[in-house]
């Protein structure tokens, strides 16, 4: 047993972390925040060159092929950086679903494309009536001769705006379990019937859009893994997401905390730093204790993914997402408090960090939804 | 990273598992009702199996009676003791593994290690723990319990409190006041006191679980031998805090694979107990309450083990360190809440009763992990610590830090 991380990922991480405070200031993340688009092509650029879209795709798709580790470890210090970019939902969603899922047409269609920041996907997963359940697919995609006619609305669809492609999951057969009839088909973002509007969102460092599916033709080809089964690959896919968003929670709650504890140490009132209060103290003390604790699970969670059971890591896959999630916004909440009325103005930055907590904690699956699971799971 | 064990660990796993379920399984085994005194019994000649096979002390030296082996096969030993922890008594001497064994290993005399390790590895030895005081709970470090030096004795007056199982304890580690002249924290130290010897009187504490673990001890002109001393003298403080980082990761780590177990039990429980005529299991707020519960237990567990690791690597945890304390307790105290809650009407029910539910072990738990947040430092001098030391908060009023 060994719970550290080696050199590369050392090196790795503290990159990261350099590269997102020259490149991506908060002054950035404001700006992007009220931005339509939400990230400039330079900064995407950048990230391309340092490898990142193709972290986790191989070398023979001019990926670099680093794991899973890898990749949560860059999404932590994006989320500690609050960094506003369609990287979530192309390289940990659209990326990982070919990966996981893709033919070698497809893969070699896609893959090096996005590994030159060239090209952007997305999953167009959630609809109107799901709520927070992420199986609850209800659109359809009949069967016309060589081609699927997709109809149908998906709701909360990240940087759909941006991408070239989606990746719908849709029923080929009618019912209520996920685990039959649902298919992935890939869309391009730009075909006939595809309508995207941005929905005015909390939080604007990750956008987020409503996609109308018309009469949208796509070919047999464009099915991703197998028809009627898309399933099993999404769900593992989400499973790896859901670590994912846990990464940019404990990434973003460990800054909102730092943010947090410099203002305790700095404010005085009744002469001294209010960091010295008790009632203040505790408040931070026990963002600590969320912070850590989310990291403490976040690693095995991520090791999991690659080394553990199906079973063993979706379990830990719900269990960070429902404690990272719930730190985070407690985390973001308590800071606000401490930083009392400054915290409740737009100018402080602490806001932001709050907003991209409750995005994360309905992403893919409330905590209720993955609480439910974890009982499940648990034999309960 | 890899949370795996190496094959030769998984080995040892598999023989030690043998040899418990050949040696230990088949045990006539304490009741979920035993006494304190039942179950010292069931503890030593456990403890001895243990000893004669070479599972006792895994990381202690042989010729103190250790089997001299890896802090992993420490840790292995511990997960498959778990599910015997109760059945076998074997948490009755937690103080002796957990403080006393480990300050003598480490700074104690040649003669001390001698006369106590193996006494404490083959069972003969239960200790207890002398340090709170009725005016030094959260301030420790003001205990006044007195030791004067006279020739080559200590001679020792005062009072301690809340010290488990004195009255069965064979020794006790003492933390005594042996200069009055310099700050608190620098005037103290350890003293290995005989509970059986003049001047040693043990009052039991009634507590509100209706048991009487805790006990006051009365110190009353009691003299100690001056080689009673364990490491140097007013140095008592630096001792404590240096020694016991391992011992306090595997607390943490313990109690989660306790607590898990635990947690088995009373998913077990709610399966049986019924609202409304149907199973509790089938009610979503409490299955909500029993995953959240889960989920928290495995942080405690994942953290545990990070803390660990990171003690191996570099000799200290890091933060993750710092909080497996109010994790655990915390935890715990809700844990056995929602026993209570699963349980309905019924959690009004004592041992006693016939119709307790599970010999009303539930209630119990419950009344005891009140103490949780309060024993080995308050939630409350857990989190200044965090707050001072981890987040480099000042402190309270006395000064002010500016960065």
């Amino acid at each position: 047993m060994d719970i550290s991380f080696n050199d590369d990922q050392i090196e790795i991480s503290g990159q990261a972390r350099r590269f997102l405070e020259n490149e991506c200031p908060i002054e950035y993340v404001r700006e992007m925040f009220e931005d339509v688009r939400g990230f400039t092509d330079a900064l995407w650029g950048k990230m391309a060159e340092l490898g990142w879209m193709g972290v986790r795709i191989p070398e023979e798709y001019n990926g670099i092929g680093l794991g899973f580790m890898e990749l949560c470890i860059i999404l932590e210090e994006q989320g500690r950086a609050l960094l506003p970019a369609p990287y979530y939902s192309t390289v940990v969603l659209a990326t990982e679903l070919l990966l996981e899922a893709g033919n070698k047409e497809q893969k070699k269609n896609y893959l090096p494309g996005i590994a030159a920041g060239e090209m952007r996907g997305t999953l167009a997963l959630q609809e109107p009536d799901s709520g927070p359940v992420p199986g609850y697919i209800q659109m359809k995609a009949r069967a016309r001769g060589n081609t699927y006619i997709l109809d149908g609305t998906k709701l909360f669809v990240p940087d759909a705006h941006v991408s070239d492609f989606l990746i719908c999951a849709s029923r080929t057969q009618a019912g209520n379990d996920p685990a039959k009839g649902i298919t992935l088909f890939l869309v391009d973002s730009k075909a006939k019937g595809v309508s995207i509007t941005p929905l005015l969102t909390m939080d604007g460092t990750r956008k987020q859009c409503r996609v109308q599916f018309k009469d949208v033709a796509v070919s047999k080809d464009s099915i991703l893994g197998k028809v009627h089964s898309g399933w099993k690959p999404l769900k593992r896919v989400i499973m790896r997401a859901l670590v994912g968003l846990s990464a940019e929670n404990v990434g973003g709650a460990q800054k909102a905390m730092d943010i947090a504890v410099e203002y305790a140490m700095t404010r005085e009132q009744f002469n001294q730093p209010i960091g010295a209060f008790q009632a203040i103290k505790h408040k931070c003390a026990e963002m600590l204790v969320d912070v850590e604790g989310s990291r403490s699970l976040l690693y095995y969670a991520a090791w999991a993914q690659e080394e553990e059971k199906p079973q063993a890591a979706s379990l830990a896959a719900s269990a960070i997402k429902v404690f990272s999630s719930d730190a985070y916004r407690n985390v973001t909440s308590a800071g606000i408090q401490v930083l009392g009325g400054m915290g409740c103005t737009w100018e402080h930055d602490l806001h932001l960090y709050l907003k991209r907590a409750k995005a994360n904690q309905v992403a893919l699956g409330d905590s209720a939804f993955y609480r439910e699971e974890v009982a499940q799971m648990l034999g309960c | 990273m890899d949370y795996r064990l190496t094959l030769q660990d998984e080995e040892f796993r598999k023989q030690f598992r043998e040899w418990l379920n050949k040696n230990f399984k088949g045990d006539k085994v304490l009741s979920s009702t035993a006494t304190l005194e039942e179950t010292v019994v069931v503890y030593r000649a456990s403890q001895k199996k243990l000893f004669d096979a070479g599972y006792a002390g895994i990381q202690y030296d042989p010729r103190y009676g250790g089997r001299g082996g890896s802090m992993m096969e420490q840790i292995i030993v511990q997960e498959e003791l778990a599910s015997y922890a109760d059945s076998h008594g074997l948490r009755v001497n937690a103080i002796g593994f957990g403080m006393a064994g480990p300050v003598i290993n480490s700074v104690g005399t040649e003669e001390q290690k001698q006369e106590f390790l193996p006494k404490l590895l083959d069972g003969s030895h239960i200790w207890c723990q002398g340090f709170s005081e009725p005016n030094s709970g959260s301030d420790l470090a003001s205990v006044a319990t007195k030791a004067v030096r006279d020739g080559d004795y200590y001679v020792v007056n005062g009072q301690k409190i809340w010290t488990s199982i004195a009255h069965l304890a064979d020794y006790c580690m003492l933390l005594v006041r042996t200069n009055p002249d310099v700050p608190k924290h620098k005037g103290l130290s350890y003293l290995l006191l005989d509970m059986k010897q003049p001047g040693v009187d043990v009052r039991l504490v009634k507590q509100l679980t209706g048991e009487s673990e805790f006990c006051e001890v009365f110190l009353d002109d009691v003299r100690i031998p001056a080689t009673m001393l364990v490491g140097s003298e007013d140095e008592g403080w630096m001792i404590g805090i240096t020694t016991l980082m391992f011992e306090r990761v595997m607390g943490d780590l313990t109690a989660a694979n306790r607590f898990m177990l635990e947690f088995k039990g009373i998913q077990k429980m709610a399966r049986k107990m019924k609202r409304g005529g149907r199973s509790v299991l089938e009610d979503g707020v409490f299955r909500q309450k029993l995953a959240q519960s889960y989920i928290e237990l495995m942080v405690l567990k994942y953290n545990g083990f990070r803390s660990l690791s990171n003690v191996i690597k570099k000799g200290i945890p890091g933060p993750e360190g710092s909080i497996g304390k109010i994790l655990w307790s915390e935890l715990h105290q809700r844990m056995t809440e929602l026993a209570m809650e699963i349980e309905g009407p019924y959690n009004q029910l004592t041992k006693g009763s016939p119709l307790a539910v599970d010999d009303g072990i539930w209630q119990y738990a419950f009344l005891r992990a009140k103490g949780n947040t309060i024993e080995a430092g308050s939630s409350e001098i857990l989190r200044n610590t965090i707050g001072e030391r981890v987040l480099g908060l000042p402190k309270d009023m006395a000064r002010i830090v500016k960065r």
